[in-house]
This record gives structure tokens, sequence and C-alpha cells, in this order.
């Protein structure tokens, strides 16, 4: 057997493995747009002035946090079933790598809304704009530049989590990396390829991130 | 101008009937006379208290301010003048008592003849008779000056874009800043910045305007450019102010009547010229003594 990179072979499998890792970019996107959404939702519910929400709000998001995603993906796919809850890998795998992450993007979105200065809320109010305005147009804005470089490392680090999803049979890149190698018995080019889409992918988010965050900065 | 301190050292103190009845229900008692006098109050305390746990800040307080009366609010640190204003702008809550503004109550409702909590709605209503200049500015650092002064009269007002641009533009100018229009909080000095913020009080058309120690963050040199904008206000708008300051000669020259607080009280009030030159109070006395002494 060759035990050195075969190029030919690496061309071969690389339509599949670039197919499998747009499949994984997607689910990280609508995850992640997901995370982002319900992230906020629980940050704000946490400062709730009722501590029944709050309380069990933070709950919630310490029970998730300090449980595996691995775990949790599992009971989604192979537990709720037995209570008649049934979905398919590919929604099962995003909804709990969703919600893995909103969990810990809830944390960032609180220490953002956290960091703006009391007068910010005290004007709003001052001014009279309602709850609704004084989030978006007042304290969010504010709130989520510092935040955006936290909230790019909690993108790359659940691209680099789509692999767990693996585990309830969702072919992202790491299964179909794992599927090339078992039909051939070479793993070096099926695992290297699939290490180097991750490097150039996640190094794009990463870029990416840092320009929103350029973009958004204030004179 | 005429004044309330002659009514208000009725209330406070050659009325006792009526204080003791403040005291022991001021939400009935004003229940009772709101909407019957005449010559209605543009801002009315009745029984005010305002406690941080043990602490009380502010202790039964009466106080009735007329339609475009200036009043200025001195006194030492935590005397409570701060949170007077903070409970007229309802940043912070009563402990007790009733905060009338312009006829209506302020953090109560009237409902089938009685008085009873607010609503966000009714709230948020009679809040936006009240404009608000704070110490530290407090602009939104990502509008630039246009932008900070259209935000509430579109959004609470419903005024179109281009009315709200133009009545920001006015105002700016009012305030010497329409060049700045499109510059961000950042880009403008502290005198600016604070110019920015009567502004965008200003706004919102506001019957009452609280300035709580404007001029403290400033150098004395910026100082100036912001008093003068508040005297020109005084001057050419029909504005009921209140005014929490330090500077005593602006208060002397400005003010239709000085407030003199200490733990959480009125000690003593009246017209500038009388404070300043015969102040009664033993207290006052002092403060005045140890301001010009540091002086």
């Amino acid at each position: 057997m060759n035990h050195f990179f075969d190029l030919q072979y690496a061309a071969h499998i690389l339509p599949d493995l670039a197919r499998a890792s747009i499949y994984t970019i997607l689910i990280t996107l609508v995850g992640f747009a997901i995370a982002l959404v319900l992230g906020l939702v629980l940050a704000i519910l946490r400062r709730s002035p009722i501590k029944a929400v709050s309380r069990t709000v933070g709950f919630v998001v310490e029970f998730i946090r300090s449980t595996p995603l691995l775990i949790q993906v599992y009971v989604l796919f192979y537990v709720l079933p037995a209570y008649g809850i049934t979905m398919s890998a590919l929604t099962a795998g995003t909804i709990g790598i969703a919600l893995h992450y909103a969990c810990y993007t809830s944390e960032v979105y609180r220490a953002g809304l956290n960091g703006v200065a009391r007068g910010q809320w005290e004007a709003a109010c001052a001014l009279s704009l309602s709850p609704w305005r004084t989030y978006s147009g007042v304290i969010l804005p504010q709130a989520v530049r510092p935040i955006i470089p936290a909230l790019g490392n909690y993108l790359v680090a659940m691209f680099k989590d789509t692999p767990v999803l693996s585990a309830i049979t969702v072919v992202e890149l790491m299964q179909q990396a794992k599927n090339v190698g078992s039909e051939t018995f070479r793993y070096l080019e099926p695992i290297t390829l699939a290490g180097l889409f991750f490097l150039v992918i996640s190094v794009t988010f990463a870029q990416l991130v840092r320009q929103l965050e350029f973009r958004l900065r204030l004179p | 101008m005429k004044t309330h301190a002659d009514t208000d050292t009725t209330l406070q103190s050659e009325s006792p009937v009526m204080e003791k009845e403040m005291k022991r229900d001021p939400v009935a008692a004003l229940s009772e006379t709101s909407n019957t006098n005449g010559d209605q109050p543009m801002v009315r305390f009745a029984g005010v208290t305002k406690r941080y746990g043990a602490l009380t800040v502010l202790d039964e307080l009466d106080l009735d301010i007329a339609p475009n009366e200036k009043v200025a609010i001195i006194g030492p640190s935590g005397s409570g003048k701060s949170t007077l204003l903070r409970v007229l702008m309802t940043l912070d809550p009563l402990t007790s008592g009733l905060i009338e503004v312009d006829g209506e109550p302020l953090t109560h409702m009237r409902k089938n003849g009685a008085l009873v909590p607010a609503s966000l709605a009714h709230l948020r209503r009679v809040r936006s008779k009240i404009g608000m200049v704070f110490q530290s500015f407090n602009l939104f650092p990502h509008m630039t000056a246009l932008a900070n002064t259209i935000e509430a009269p579109m959004q609470v007002l419903g005024l179109s874009r281009k009315e709200a641009t133009e009545r920001a533009r006015e105002l700016l100018s009012l305030v010497g800043l329409a060049d700045k229009c499109n510059h961000y909080p950042s880009q403008l000095s502290g005198g600016q910045q604070q110019r920015v913020a009567i502004a965008r009080a200003l706004a919102m058309r506001p019957k009452v305007m609280l300035f709580d120690e404007v001029t403290s963050a400033l150098d004395p040199e910026l100082c100036g450019e912001v008093l003068n904008v508040i005297r020109r206000l005084g001057e050419e708008h029909n504005l009921t102010m209140l005014m929490v300051t330090h500077q005593m000669g602006f208060a002397r020259e400005f003010a239709d009547r000085v407030c003199f607080f200490s733990q959480g009280k009125i000690i003593e009030q009246g017209p500038p010229q009388q404070f300043f030159t015969s102040p009664q109070h033993e207290r006052t006395q002092q403060f005045l003594r140890a301001v010009r002494e540091a002086v």
C-alpha cells in the first residue's frame, strides 16, 4: 500500500468532499442563525424582572452548556421518537447544535447588554422610547458591536463541532471523509482533505467576522 | 414671572392641615384637589418619599412648580437633589407619594374616579411632557447628532423623517451646532455633546425640562457655552425648568426660585436675591458660606 499522499486519488474524491463541505456550511449557517436569534431571546429573558422567568432561563442555559452536545443530539434523534417526536437526522442535528450554541451566545449577549452604560437605558426612558425601540434602536446596536469577535469565535467553534452530528447519521464533511475512507481503506487523503476544508472555511469565517467588526466600528 | 414660591411655603409650613393631609394620604389628597384648582402647577410633588433600603433620600416632599417657572435646586451631595429629578423622570420608582405633571398624575392614572398605578402607555404619554438633560450627556454613541435628535420625535411622536429632520436642524441650529449635524458624539467636545443632548430633549417639545448638573462633567471653559444655551431657552421659550446645579452664580441670575435641599427635604426656598443675600436657615447659611470659601 502506498503510504504517501496520492494526488490523483485526492482529486478523485475532492468533489464528494466539496459537496459534503457545502452541506456542513449550510448546517452551520442555519444553526448559527437560530443560535443568534434564540441566544438574544434567552439573554433578554434572563434580564426579566420576573424572577421565575430569569431563574428558569438561567437554569436551562446552564444545563445545556454543562452537558455534551453529543448527548443532546442523541436525545433529539434517538430518545424523542419514543415520545412520538420524530425528525430527520439533519433536522435533529441542526436543532441540537443551534440550541447548544444559543446558550453560549446568550451568555455573550448578556455580557454585551451588561456592558451598555446605565445612562443609555435612562436616556431612552427619558425620551419615552418603547421597550422594543429601546432594545432595537439604542441598546442592541451598542451591545452587539463589542461582542462580534466572541460571536465569531462561536461560529467557528460550531462549524468545527459539526462532526459530532455524524453520530446521528448526518453526512457532513467528516462523515463523508470516513465513508470514502471505509470504501477504499485509504484514510490519508480524505481525512487530510477534510482537515484542509475545515481549516480554509474556518479561516474564511474568521476573516468575514473581522471584516464585519471593522465595518461596524464607530468613528 | 409669577412663581409658586409662596404657595409652596404655605403648603409646607403655614398650612399644617394641608401638610398633614398630604402626609396621611397624598394620593387621596391629590385625587381630590386635581383639576379643581384654576391656578394649576405644572409639576406637583405630593408627599413624595424615596428610600433606598434604610436610607431615606426624599422625605415626604411637597413641592409645586408653576408653568414657566425656573427653579434651581441646590444642596450638598446626597441631599436628594438628583433623586428629585430622577423620580420625576420615572427613572427611579417612588416609595410613596404622588407626582402630577400638567394636571395629570404621572405614576398613577384615574380609573373610575380613583387613582390606580399607571399603565406603561399612560406613563410614556405623561412622561413625554418632560425632557431631561443628564450630567454625562448620555447621547447614543452610534448615532450622529442629527440621528440622536430625530430618534424620539419619529419613534414616539410619529413624525415623518422629513418633519423630524427639519425640527432637529432648527434645534441644532438653536444650540449653535448647525454644522455638526453629521458628527458622532465621539467627534464632539463635551460642551457640544451637552448642547446636542439639550436639542435632543427639546425635539420632543416638552413642557418641563430637567437639567441634572449639566455642567459638572465639563471644564470651566465649556460650561459657559452650555449655560448660554440654557439662558437663551429660558428667555425665548415657555418652558418650566428644574435645574440641579452647583453653579451658584447661574442659579442666582437665571432662576425664579431657589430650593435648598438637605437630607431629602427642602430646608429653605425663595427668590434668588433673597435666598443668597439673607438666608434664614442655619444649614443654608453654613452651605453658602462653604461655597464662598471654596471659590
